[in-house]
C-alpha cells in the first residue's frame, strides 16, 4: 500500500472474495508470460514526500532562473511580472483537477473561461472566431498550415525568415505529413520580410503564407504591404503575432489576416524552461468549421439559464476522427486560464501601458547599448545588434549576474555575431544601463569594464 | 416530424436517402430513419451548382451536434440547384425532410439507375429487417 | 436559482483597475515617434476594466461551478482520473524550475536537463524501449510524433507506404492523427473476444501499410492474448507497430510494451503519471522508440555527456521539430517527482490495484439490479476499465446512458465514459484508478443501483436530470446552429431552453 492507494489486508481479502479469484496475480492470466517483465524494473526504490521534495529542490539549485540573474533572454518566451493572483487562482482544486468539460452542467467554471479567453483572444488579434487553445506557439502555426490545406486543397506553405526559427521548423515537421512543402522567405537589409521575394514566391498553388509580428528580431513587419503581396492567389496569410506588443500595435485582422497565432507565455504564464503555455489560434469567420480545437459557445439549459457549452464538436477527432479539423485532444486549459486572467488583470488601459512601457523601454536600450542594428527599423520588445567578440562579451555579462540575451548564430548564420536582445516591465533603466556598461559600445574600448 | 412517414411517390436507395423523379431531374433528401437517427440537423454544406453527383457516392455531409453522416447520391447526374434555405434554417431536414428539408436537384445523366432504387415497400421492409 | 451568469466583460466599469504599471523610467516618447504611423492601434482591446477583489470574485466564483477530482470520484475510461499529489505542485512551483528561460545556456540549467535525462530513462525502463524524446505536448502529439518517425523510417529506406491500421476500437484521435501524418486510415475488425481479429488483421497487413496503431490492454479493457502474434504479423509485413500509451496504468512492472514487440510508444503524463488534468490541459506525450527509430527522433535530444547533460541538436536524420523548445518541463517536473515517489515498487502496486479496483467494481455491477440492465460488454477479465452496454436500461426501462450519466451528476460523481467504443452500444467505459478506496467503489455501485430502481419508477426524473447542478440540461443544437463563440453587448443568445428539453438521440454514431 502506498500513500496514493488504500487497500487494506481486509479490502484485498474482501474484493477478491467478490471477484471470485484468489490472488492479484490471477487477475493478469490474460497476460502471457512470454512478454511479462519477470524481474522489478530497474528503478530505484519508493521515496518519503520529504526526500523527493529535498531532491526535486536540489535539481532546482541546479538551475540559474531569472531570480538569480538579470535576463536580456527572450526569442518567443519572456520575463514577466506574473501577479500573485493567478498562483491563487490556477492552485485552486476546481481549476485544476476536473477533466475536459464533456459533462457541461458540472463545468460551467471551465467553460466560462473558455469563452472569456476566447473573447479576450478574439479583442487582441481583430479576428471574430477564436478557439480556447492550442499546445504553444511554433505548434499553432504548424495547426494554421493544416487548416490551410483543407480550406484551399494547395501543396505549398510560404514563410518569412521571419518567423520563429521553432515554428518554421514545426511547420516544415508537420508539412511532411500534410504532403506539403516549405519555402522560405529572406529578411531583407533592414532585417524584415523582403516584400518582393514574398510576392515572387507565392504562386497558384500556395495555400498560406506565415509572417510574424513583431518578426523574431523584433521588427515591426508591414502587415499591409505583407498581406497584398501574399493574397494575391487566393492563399491565406497566418500571422504568429506576440500578444503583449499587440497593445500598441494595430490588431492583425484589421490588416488582412486570415489566421493569427501565437505563444501565449508572456500573458501570465511561467516560464517553465519551456513549457507548459499555451497557443492561442483566431480566424475569419468563415474558418469557424475548420478550427482546430475545443471551443466554447454561448447557449441556454431547460430553465432558460445562461450557460455555455463544447460546441461545433463534430469538428474534432472524438467524433470526425480520420476527418477531424486536428487530432488534439487535451489542450492547455489551465494555462489559457492564466492568460484570460492576466489579461483581465492588466485591464483594458493597463494592456495599452504595458505594451508602451515596453515599446519605450526597448527604445531606450537599442539607443543605450550604441551598438549596430541588424534590424534598425521600429522594434517592440526585442532587437537585433552586432556585438564584436561576442562570446567574451556574454561570458564577462554572465560573470556579472547579467544573461545579455540571444546569440543569433545558431539559427541565423548570417548573423554570427548577432545577440538578441529582449526588454520586459522587469527590465529597468538600471538593469540596461547596466547592459549597456557590459555589453554596449563603450564596452568594445574597455571604458567602465 | 413526429412520426415515421415515407411517401408513396419518392424512390429509396439503401443508405436512407430518397429521389423525387421529374422528367430528366430529380431531387434528392434523407428519409425519415436517417433524420431521426441524426438528432437535430445544425449543419448542412451544400455542393457546388454545376458540380456531377454519383449514384452510391457521397456528395455532402450532413451534422448534428454529436454526429457527422454522409449523404448519398441515389442517382448520379449534375447538380442544378441547392437548397440554400438550410443555411439558416437546417432543422427543416427533421421537420419536413421530403418537403422543405430537401436537398439538391440534380439533371439525370443515367436515368435508368432510378430501376436500382427501392419503392416505399421494400424501403420499409429494409427498415424492418435492421431493427 | 437567479441567474448570475456574468462574464468578466460585463462587469467591466470604465476607470477600474487591477494593473499598476511600473513607473516609467525612460524618456516617455510619443508612440508616434517610435512606430509606423500604419501599424498603430486605434482602439483599444475591449479588455475588462476591473479592480482586483472584482477579478478574484468573479473567478474564485466561476470554480465554485466545477465539479472535480479533489472532491469526486471521476471513473472517466480512458482517461486515467487518479489523484493528483499535492508536493507536485510545491516541486514545479520551485523558482529553480518554475523560472528558468527554455533558452537559458546548458551550464546553468543542469538541474533541469537532469530531470529530463533521469525521466526519459525511467520512461524508457517502464517502456521496454531505450530512446526517449520528452517533447510532444500532449497524446495526440506523440501519436503525431510516432506516425512521422514511422514515414521518416520508411522513407529512409526508400520506401513509400500510404496505410496505417487502427481497431475499429480506436481512440479518436489515431484516425485523425493517421490523416494529419498523410496516411489513409483502415480499420481492422475485433474479434468475438474482444481482441483484433487476426485472420482481419493478416488480409489487410500488406506491405502498403505503414504501421498499425494499437493500445493494449484496448478500449475495451482487454489484454490482447495475441499481442506476440500481431506483432509478428506487423513486422513481417515490414510495418511499425505503435503503442498508445493512454492506457499504461494497467500494466506497469508487470509487462512493458517493447517486450510486447512495439516499436513505438506515446506516454500521457496526464493520465498514468497524474499531472492535473487541468479542464483540458496542459499535459505532455513523450514517446519512446527501439534502435531502428531512435535516428530519427526530434531535436533536440537531451543527451549526457561525461558527466554532465547537453541537448544535442545534431541529429542528422532527425524528422525536426514538433514545437518551440524542449517540451512541457512544468509537467516534466511533476511526473519525475510521481516517479521518485512510488519507485520501482510503487509503480507495479498502481497496476496491480488499478486492476484490482476495477475488476472489482466490475463484480459489482455484475450483480442483480445492475446487470440485467447494464451487462457488461465482454465477459472476461477486464484489466483497469471495462465497458457496459446500457441497451437493457434502454430496451426494459427506457432510459438511456445519456440519461443515466447526467442523473449521475445528481449523486455527485462524474460519469464514465460514455458512447465510446462506437463499437458496443450505449457504452459506458468505466476506469476507476488504483487512487479510489472500495468504500469509494462501493457508493458509485450503489448510485448505479438506485439510479436504475429509480427509473422503474419513474424514468422521467433521469430523462429530465440533472436537476441540482449550476444549469441543467444545455441546448447544445443552438449553440452549433449559431455559434456564439465570443462576448459582444449586442450578441444575442442562440439557446432555446425548450430546444434543450428534447430528447434527442445524441449517440455519436447515428
Amino acid at each position: 500500500m502506498s500513500r496514493y492507494t488504500g487497500v487494506t489486508a481486509e479490502d484485498l481479502r474482501a474484493m477478491l472474495g467478490v471477484i471470485g479469484v484468489d490472488s492479484i496475480e490471477e487477475l493478469f492470466a490474460d497476460i502471457p508470460e512470454s512478454v511479462r517483465l519477470g524481474r522489478e524494473l530497474d528503478l530505484p526504490a519508493g521515496r518519503s514526500e520529504q526526500e523527493v521534495y529535498e531532491h526535486l529542490a536540489a535539481l532546482a539549485a541546479r538551475n540559474r532562473s531569472t531570480e538569480e540573474e538579470v535576463t536580456f533572454l527572450g526569442a518567443g518566451m519572456y520575463d514577466h511580472y506574473v501577479p500573485a493572483l493567478i498562483d491563487a487562482l490556477l492552485s485552486r482544486s476546481e481549476f485544476l483537477t476536473p477533466y475536459t468539460p464533456y459533462q457541461p452542467e458540472i463545468s460551467q467554471g471551465g467553460l466560462q473561461v473558455m469563452f472569456e479567453f476566447q473573447t479576450a483572444i478574439s479583442e487582441l488579434t481583430g479576428l471574430p472566431v477564436a478557439n480556447a487553445s492550442v499546445y504553444e506557439g511554433p505548434s499553432a502555426v504548424a495547426a494554421a498550415g493544416y487548416l490551410a490545406k483543407l480550406e484551399t486543397k494547395r501543396t505549398k506553405l510560404v514563410a518569412s525568415r521571419g518567423v520563429h526559427p521553432h515554428s518554421r521548423a514545426a511547420l516544415a515537421t508537420h508539412a511532411a505529413g500534410y504532403a506539403m512543402e516549405v519555402v522560405d522567405v529572406p529578411l531583407d537589409d533592414e532585417g524584415e520580410t523582403d516584400v518582393e521575394a514574398l510576392a515572387a514566391a507565392v504562386d497558384d498553388d500556395t495555400a498560406a503564407v506565415f509572417v510574424q509580428q513583431p518578426n523574431f528580431l523584433g521588427s515591426v513587419e508591414d502587415l499591409g504591404a505583407l498581406a497584398e503581396a501574399g493574397k494575391r492567389t487566393g492563399a491565406l496569410l497566418v500571422c504568429a503575432a506576440d500578444p503583449i506588443p499587440l497593445g500598441v500595435l494595430k490588431p492583425p485582422g484589421e490588416l488582412g489576416v486570415d489566421v493569427c497565432v501565437g505563444e501565449g507565455q508572456s500573458l501570465g504564464n511561467r516560464l517553465d524552461f519551456g513549457g507548459p503555455s499555451f497557443g492561442f489560434f483566431a480566424a475569419a469567420e468563415r474558418f469557424i468549421r475548420k478550427m482546430p480545437g475545443r471551443i466554447a459557445g454561448e447557449t441556454r439549459d431547460v430553465d432558460g439559464r445562461r450557460g455555455f457549452v463544447l460546441t461545433l464538436q463534430t469538428r474534432e477527432q472524438h467524433i470526425r476522427r480520420e476527418k477531424a479539423t486536428h487530432n488534439i485532444c487535451t489542450a492547455q486549459a489551465l494555462n489559457a486560464l492564466a492568460g484570460v486572467v492576466y489579461l483581465s488583470w492588466l485591464g483594458k488601459r493597463g494592456f495599452v501601458e504595458l505594451a508602451e512601457l515596453l515599446l519605450r523601454r526597448t527604445h531606450y536600450a537599442r539607443e543605450t547599448l550604441g551598438l549596430e542594428a541588424i534590424n534598425p527599423g521600429p522594434v517592440v520588445r526585442e532587437f537585433a545588434v552586432r556585438v564584436p567578440d561576442l562570446d567574451a562579451v556574454i561570458s564577462r555579462a554572465r560573470q556579472a549576474g547579467i544573461n545579455p540575451g540571444y546569440p543569433l548564430r545558431r539559427d541565423y548564420p548570417e548573423f554570427s555575431d548577432g545577440l538578441l536582445i529582449a526588454v520586459t516591465e522587469r527590465r529597468t533603466k538600471e538593469h540596461i544601463d547596466r547592459l549597456a556598461e557590459l555589453v554596449g559600445a563603450p564596452a568594445r574600448t574597455g571604458v567602465g569594464v | 416530424m413526429a412520426e415515421a412517414s415515407y411517401p408513396e411517390d419518392l424512390k429509396y436507395h439503401a443508405e436512407h436517402d430518397w429521389a423525387r423523379i421529374e422528367g430528366d431531374q430529380a431531387t434528392f433528401g434523407i428519409t425519415w430513419y436517417a433524420q431521426d437517427a441524426l438528432g437535430e440537423v445544425v449543419f448542412f454544406d451544400p455542393p457546388e451548382v454545376g458540380s456531377s453527383v454519383s449514384k452510391d457516392d457521397a456528395y455532402a455531409e450532413v451534422e448534428s451536434v454529436k454526429a457527422v453522416s454522409d449523404v448519398f447520391a441515389p442517382l448520379s447526374g449534375e447538380i442544378v440547384e441547392v437548397n440554400d434555405g438550410l443555411a439558416d434554417s437546417p432543422e427543416k431536414v427533421n421537420q419536413d425532410p421530403y418537403g422543405e428539408g430537401w436537398m439538391v436537384k440534380v439533371r439525370l445523366s443515367d436515368p435508368a439507375e432510378v430501376d436500382q432504387l427501392m419503392d416505399v415497400g421494400a424501403y420499409r421492409e429494409l427498415l424492418q429487417a435492421g431493427s | 436559482m437567479s441567474d448570475d451568469t456574468v462574464t468578466v466583460f460585463e462587469r467591466s466599469r470604465d476607470g477600474r483597475r487591477a494593473f499598476v504599471a511600473p513607473e516609467l523610467d525612460v524618456p516617455e516618447l510619443p508612440v508616434e515617434e517610435l512606430l509606423p504611423a500604419e501599424a498603430i492601434r486605434e482602439r483599444p482591446a475591449e479588455l475588462p476594466e476591473i479592480s482586483e477583489p472584482e477579478l478574484v470574485r468573479h473567478y474564485t466564483t466561476l470554480s465554485s461551478k466545477n465539479f472535480h477530482l479533489d472532491e469526486g470520484f471521476y471513473p472517466l475510461g480512458s482517461c486515467t482520473m487518479k489523484h493528483n499529489p499535492k508536493v507536485h505542485e510545491r516541486v514545479a512551483a520551485l523558482p529553480g524550475h518554475a523560472r528558468l528561460h527554455p533558452l537559458q545556456d546548458p551550464e546553468y540549467a543542469q538541474g533541469a536537463l537532469e530531470l529530463m535525462w533521469r525521466l526519459q530513462g525511467a520512461l524508457g525502463e517502464i517502456a521496454g524501449l531505450p530512446h526517449v524524446s520528452l517533447q510532444p505536448s500532449a497524446g495526440s502529439h506523440g501519436e503525431l510524433a510516432g506516425l512521422l518517425l514511422t514515414r521518416a523510417y520508411h522513407e529512409d529506406r526508400g520506401e513509400q507506404r500510404t496505410k496505417v491500421l487502427t481497431p475499429d476500437t480506436a481512440h479518436g484521435t489515431n484516425p485523425a492523427t493517421v490523416t494529419m501524418a498523410g496516411y489513409e486510415v483502415v480499420k481492422v475488425g475485433t474479434a468475438d473476444d474482444g481482441g483484433v481479429d487476426l485472420d482481419d488483421l493478416r488480409a489487410k497487413a500488406g506491405d502498403d501499410v505503414a504501421c498499425l496503431m494499437l493500445t493494449n490492454p484496448n478500449t475495451l479493457g482487454l489484454f490482447d492474448r495475441n499481442i506476440e502474434e500481431i506483432a509478428h504479423i506487423v513486422h513481417d509485413a515490414g510495418a511499425t507497430l505503435y503503442y498508445d500509451g493512454a492506457n499504461l496504468n494497467a500494466v506497469m512492472g508487470i509487462a512493458r510494451p517493447g517486450d510486447m514487440g512495439f516499436d513505438i510508444v506515446h506516454f500521457n503524463l496526464h493520465k498514468t503519471f497524474t499531472q492535473p488534468h487541468g479542464g483540458g490541459g496542459p499535459g505532455a506525450g513523450p514517446i519512446a522508440c527501439s534502435d531502428r527509430i531512435e535516428p530519427f527522433l526530434p531535436v533536440p535530444q537531451v543527451v549526457q555527456r561525461g558527466d554532465r547533460f547537453d541537448l544535442d541538436f545534431e541529429r542528422p536524420k532527425s524528422i525536426g521539430k514538433l514545437r518551440g523548445f524542449q517540451g512541457n518541463f512544468g509537467v516534466f517536473v511533476r511526473s519525475y517527482a510521481y516517479i521518485c515517489s512510488l519507485g520501482r515498487d510503487g509503480l507495479r502496486d498502481v497496476s496491480e490495484v488499478a486492476v484490482l479496483n476495477a475488476n472489482y467494481l466490475k463484480a459489482l455491477m455484475g450483480e442483480p439490479g445492475i446487470a440485467e440492465y447494464l451487462p457488461i460488454a465482454f465477459d472476461r477479465l477486464c484489466m483497469h476499465e471495462f465497458v457496459l452496454s446500457g441497451r437493457g436500461a434502454k430496451d426494459e426501462l427506457g432510459i438511456k446512458t445519456l440519461d443515466i450519466a447526467k442523473r449521475m451528476l445528481d449523486h455527485d460523481v462524474h460519469p464514465p465514459t460514455v458512447y465510446f467504443p462506437l463499437l458496443v452500444d450505449e457504452a459506458l467505459m468505466i476506469e476507476p484508478t488504483e487512487t479510489e478506496t472500495r468504500e469509494r467503489l462501493d457508493h458509485f455501485a450503489e448510485v448505479v443501483r438506485s439510479i436504475l430502481e429509480e427509473a422503474k419508477e419513474d424514468p422521467q426524473v433521469a430523462r429530465t436530470a440533472p436537476h441540482t447542478t449550476p444549469v441543467r440540461r444545455l441546448d447544445e443544437a443552438g449553440a452549433a446552429k449559431r455559434p456564439v463563440v465570443r462576448w459582444r453587448p449586442e450578441a444575442e443568445n442562440p439557446g432555446d431552453p425548450e430546444r434543450a428539453a428534447e430528447v434527442s438521440p445524441t449517440a455519436p454514431s447515428a
